[in-house]
């Protein structure tokens, strides 16, 4: 084991941390706030991997890619939460399986 | 084992039992502060990394304005979360399946003695005249120069997206909103009503107490 901070140990935190988002949509398939925490956790461990390479590399590039992600994931924030209180208006429910109009 | 590392292994170990709370807590309430709590974490982390300004930008945005937005909107709805509490158990064991499988995978890859990560060696620590955000900033407003403006354009949709969205007229009291045409195309003769008014009265009862004296 090494002494220092070593930049497997950043991608496997980060993959760690993708992977119980990816368990948490699986697991919690009905409630669509769930849903979207999970996404943004998952955005999370991405922008985690994208810090770590930027600062064992000494390029900044990932960081300013890291800004726009998180850019993006504000606004989708803003618009899933508000797709969301417009169907708890229209269906009094914010279950998954209540969506099956399209029957997609 | 540098101190460094020490923190990095508190704060991993902090994210992943918080977005354990996330994933697992029945209650919205709770699996959201848990999400501030891995937010907050792994924002350590990426302060230990040496992006400072992400790191303060992921708990002034996230904490400070998702999250909120988070908990308002759970608070604010009434759920009924009986018929969302079914199916966890069911879906368990694909959950554990789909995780380990996906999470072995990653971890041949991302480990130092199958893939050689260790040719990266630990960063060099900026100065105490090193100024991450200056670095950040001078990228941004260079090179990024166009994306950062279609990002503030992005933000801009999406202020006018979630209003468009959200916005609800209500027929029943007019009071609410404003229809701006029918505002300019209004004549005087809606809103003014001229009264007649005879203005003899008084005049007769003042005839009236001449004539009692």
């Amino acid at each position: 084991m090494s002494e220092f901070l070593q930049l497997s140990d950043v991608l496997l935190f980060g993959a760690i941390l993708f992977v119980l988002s990816l368990a948490g949509i699986f697991l919690n398939r009905k409630n669509l706030i769930i849903i979207l925490m999970s996404i943004e956790l998952m955005l999370l461990a991405v922008n985690t991997n994208l810090v770590a390479f930027s600062s064992y590399q000494e390029n900044m590039h990932g960081q300013v890619f890291v800004f726009f992600i998180l850019t993006v994931a504000a606004a989708e924030a803003a618009i899933g939460l508000a797709l969301l209180v417009l169907l708890f208006r229209n269906k009094h429910s914010i279950n998954v399986d209540d969506l099956s109009e399209m029957k997609g | 084992m540098g101190i460094e590392k020490v923190l990095f292994y508190v704060f991993a170990l902090t994210a992943i039992i918080a977005s354990l709370g996330v994933i697992g807590s029945r209650n919205p309430v709770r699996a959201a502060l848990s999400l501030v709590l891995a937010f907050i974490a792994t924002a350590g982390v990426w302060l230990l990394l040496q992006a400072e300004f992400l790191g303060i930008v992921l708990i002034l945005v996230y904490v400070g304005a998702v999250m909120v937005l988070f908990l308002f909107v759970i608070m604010m709805l009434d759920i009924n979360l009986t018929p969302l509490k079914e199916g966890f158990a069911r879906y368990l064991p694909i959950g554990i399946m789909v995780a380990l499988i996906v999470l072995a995978e990653m971890s041949l890859i991302l480990n130092p003695n199958f893939f050689g990560l260790e040719i990266y060696t630990v960063p060099t620590a900026l100065g105490a005249h090193d100024s991450n955000t200056k670095m950040l900033g001078q990228l941004l407003f260079t090179e990024y120069l166009y994306a950062f403006v279609l990002a503030a354009v992005l933000l801009l949709l999406s202020i006018v997206a979630a209003i468009v969205l959200t916005l609800r007229r209500r027929q029943q009291s007019e009071a609410l909103y404003q229809n701006v045409g029918d505002q300019v195309r209004v004549q005087a003769s809606d809103r003014l009503t001229m009264v007649k008014m005879p203005a003899v009265v008084r005049v007769k009862e003042v005839v009236q107490g001449a004539d009692d004296e």
